[in-house]
């Protein structure tokens, strides 16, 4: 699937009218099937570009095409059609915690499978040779029955993965997909997504954390730094320098371990306060 | 009396009554509100709390006791329990279905959801839970004619009412997360439910149901008064004779089958978080 | 690496068909035992009664005179539930108070003294039973010891109401933090002082929370109890369906309607307030 990008901003979905854009007009160019890695410090606006990609987000300006069409004039169903060929694979696995691993794999093929057949999915899962085989590209297969919750997180986040295997899609969006993995398993785990992208002719777009996973398995690197491209390079010509500038004043993710995704805290109940007379 | 000491900081504690205090004014109209209740009321007191009323309560206490025992009456309190316990579990049960079919369109699925449908399911959902069990009972024995049936349709009416509301509020606090994602790939809201949702807030919904039997089971045990079956229209037509012995077997049959159905309920739900 | 071969079956097959078969074997009894027949909704006459009836609501009866007894009935109604309630707090509280184990001096020392355990045991047990006697029960039996009005129906809300609020008390007063209780009562402070300084100002919330919400059900219980005879809408609404008015039943139907909204909204509203 061809990406197009033309002066395209947006804004967080949640943001104050007034705040400043996460993305600033970013114009970009991506070719079917090619391989491409996003990095950058945390709050570089990453993950709004996979949105944007994903069609999750309207862009706040510019024009943003997939295949030459205009996503966001399309009529509903059309643009139903056009996101059941893509495939967004968030940061925390959107796995439902009770649902069995074969399930929740399955359930990447739903594009691709009528009403009647998803409902007898659901009973009996209709094709556990393929749920079989995309978890043994990971090295999961023996988790096949097992729930969610009894997974570890960086189990639960190469199930995340392995459901892109089984999708339908022409257009791999993954964001930040080793952030619980070790560092062998990561090194596992992109080369087989990257060797699988390649196989399947899949315009692959990840965010990551680790610069020199990235340099080593992506052949095109673009820098993101506070909504604005620093940099679109192939991988041989992405410099130390280039990487001191787009990580300035954020030197320790570029040396150390990426940050955990965080929810927001609870807050506390305020006690309740009676007098006694 | 200036309310200041010496030192700013210290304040003696408020007065009782302080006219910009909204939580003063609801105090003062929850008292009106009890005391009027009380007054407006024609409480028979005296009629109850006399000397003469106490010896008559004990004499008609006593009327209870022996309870009938006989294997014959024994037998037709059992049918008639096990026919409120078949009352209380199919209307509970169809209540579950009809809760979670109109669970769907009664919740914002995710944020942004336009949810046409919101507030007219709702409003219906109220009104299906306002009206209470025996209300439904007695509207639904013209339609349903005597009998279960039309006790099984009342608590089913209700508590599809009760259900459906909770069902829709556990199904907005879930995760949006897993249905995002497949939302992104273009799935529809119903399979998005089933695949992502639904998984998530299952045992809810199942201990939601399972509490609700609970309280179904008493429901049932006194449908029967407006004839709705079961136990309480043994009990109706038995106090009516004044066969006091057979009343008192039916009351503790009624006990009894709701001490069972609360165990039960109980132990279905420990064994589910397990 | 070798790969096993992929299964082909779901071990959870078997489980799921079994179980749905079971459901199937319980099922069939009840549904005769409960005289399931949904077809009879659908028969010639029922159809035609139930569409006269329905016919019957419009247009709801609207004439003063009723709209004022109504009014009058709504107000009864209300009435009885508050003061029913307010008698069940006076059951409630010291019952809840008693049975809580927090408040055990004994308890303090290690295991619960033998005596205050089986007082404590026996204030349980009290107040399940009170709470597991349907109201409609409580009521028929008081009507036939007072004589119709709104007495039973105050006695038998108060009685079953007492037992609910009772173990719920006892519940919430025993799900919160019980170290500044058990503070203050190994420092020698009285059982009242503890509840007062401890326990209350902790869970006063939740505790009136859970009765604003438990009001708005006695509303309604007081309509279900005016079916025996306590008064209130539930006896107009009695006798209007018994002579088939179906006028006079929509228009108490809707106004009863409004009234639990109304409540609904009161007690949602003095809870936010509270929480």
């Amino acid at each position: 699937m061809k990406l197009e990008l033309q002066a395209v901003a947006a804004r967080h979905p949640a943001a104050r009218p007034g705040a400043a854009p996460a993305l600033q007009p970013l114009t970009l160019r991506i070719g079917a099937g090619e391989q491409l890695a996003v990095i950058g410090p945390s709050g570089a606006g990453k993950t709004t570009l996979l949105q944007v990609l994903a069609c999750a987000l309207p862009p706040a300006d510019g024009t943003y095409t997939l295949d030459g069409t205009d996503p966001w004039t399309l009529p509903r169903r059309a643009l139903q059609r056009l996101r059941g060929r893509l495939f967004l694979a968030p940061q925390v696995p959107p796995l439902p915690p009770r649902q069995r691993v074969v399930t929740a794999v399955l359930a990447g093929r739903l594009p691709a499978m009528g009403l009647w057949a998803s409902l007898r999915s659901l009973l009996l899962p209709q094709d556990i040779p393929a749920a079989h085989e995309a978890l043994a590209q990971f090295d999961l297969e023996e988790k096949l029955f097992e729930r969610v919750d009894r997974l570890s997180g960086g189990e639960r986040q190469r199930v995340g993965l392995a459901r892109a295997l089984l999708s339908p899609a022409a257009l791999w969006l993954v964001d930040e997909p080793l952030s619980a993995l070790d560092p062998t398993r990561s090194q596992q785990a992109i080369a087989t997504l990257v060797a699988q992208a390649r196989a399947r002719g899949v315009t692959l777009v990840g965010t990551l954390h680790q610069v020199d996973t990235a340099l080593a398995h992506f052949p095109r690197i673009v820098g993101l730094r506070d909504g604005a491209l620093a940099f679109d390079l192939p991988a041989a010509q992405v410099t130390r320098a280039h990487l001191t500038q787009l990580y300035a004043q954020h030197e320790h993710e570029l040396l150390g371990a990426p940050p955990a995704p965080f929810g927001a805290a609870e807050p506390a109940a305020a006690p309740a306060v009676m007098h006694c007379r | 009396m200036d309310r200041r000491a010496a030192n700013a900081p210290y304040r003696l504690p408020p007065p009782l009554f302080h006219a910009r205090c909204l939580g003063c004014w609801i105090l003062a109209g929850i008292v009106v509100l009890v005391v009027a209740s009380f007054w407006s009321l024609d409480l028979q007191w005296a009629q109850f709390l006399s000397l003469d009323a106490a010896r008559s309560m004990g004499r008609f206490l006593a009327e209870f006791f022996p309870p009938d025992l006989s294997a014959d009456f024994v037998r037709k309190v059992l049918v008639a329990s096990w026919e409120t316990l078949a009352m209380s579990l199919l209307g509970t049960a169809l209540a579950a279905a009809a809760g979670l079919a109109l669970a769907l369109p009664a919740s914002r699925l995710y944020a942004g959801d336009r949810a046409a449908g919101r507030a007219p399911t709702r409003l219906a959902l109220n009104v299906l839970r306002s009206i209470p069990e025996l209300v439904w009972a007695a509207l639904l024995l013209i339609s349903a004619g005597l009998g279960p049936f039309a006790g099984t349709l009342a608590l089913a009416f209700h508590t599809t009412g009760v259900l459906g509301r909770l069902f829709a509020e556990a199904v907005e606090n879930a995760d949006p997360g897993p249905g995002d994602a497949l939302r992104a790939q273009g799935i529809g809201p119903l399979r998005v439910f089933l695949y992502a949702t639904l998984p998530q807030v299952l045992p809810q919904l199942l201990s939601y149901t399972l509490y609700r039997w609970e309280n179904n089971i008493r429901a049932a045990a006194v449908l029967g008064v407006v004839g709705a079956g079961g136990l309480g229209q043994l009990l109706t037509f038995h106090m009516g004779l004044f066969h006091m012995d057979k009343t008192c077997t039916i009351l503790a049959a009624m006990l009894l089958l709701v001490a069972i159905v609360d165990s039960l309920s109980y132990a279905s739900r420990r064994w589910m978080t397990r | 690496m070798t790969t096993l071969a992929a299964p082909t079956r779901d071990p959870a097959w078997t489980g799921r068909v079994f179980w749905f078969c079971a459901a199937l074997v319980v099922t069939w009894p009840l549904l005769v035992a409960a005289e399931f027949r949904p077809w009879i909704l659908f028969q010639a006459e029922n159809m035609k009664v139930t569409r006269q009836f329905l016919g019957s609501f419009l247009p709801p009866a609207h004439d003063p005179e009723f709209l004022a007894m109504i009014a009058r009935e709504a107000w009864r109604t209300v009435a009885i539930a508050t003061a029913g309630l307010v008698l069940a707090l006076l059951i409630a509280v010291p019952l809840a108070i008693v049975s809580t184990h927090v408040l055990s001096v004994s308890a303090l020392a290690g295991r619960m003294a033998r005596g205050p355990f089986w007082l404590r045991q026996l204030v349980r047990w009290l107040l399940i039973v009170l709470r597991s006697v349907p109201e409609l029960v409580w009521a028929l039996v008081f009507v036939r010891v007072v004589g119709l009005g709104p007495t039973a129906g105050v006695l038998a809300i108060a009685l079953t109401y007492g037992g609910m609020l009772g173990k719920v008390y006892g519940e919430i007063l025993e799900s919160g933090q019980t170290q500044p209780t058990q503070t203050l009562l190994r420092n020698g402070s009285s059982r009242l002082q503890a509840l007062c300084y401890g326990l209350l100002p902790q869970n006063a919330t939740e505790l009136t929370s859970y009765t604003v919400y438990r009001w708005e059900c006695a509303i309604r219980s007081s309509v279900v109890l005016g079916f025996v005879g306590a008064g209130g809408l539930g006896q107009q609404l009695d006798n209007s369906m018994r002579m088939f008015n179906g006028g006079e039943v929509a228009t108490m139907l809707l106004v009863f309607i409004a009234l639990v909204a109304l409540a609904d909204r009161l007690s949602a509203t003095l809870r936010r307030m509270l929480g």
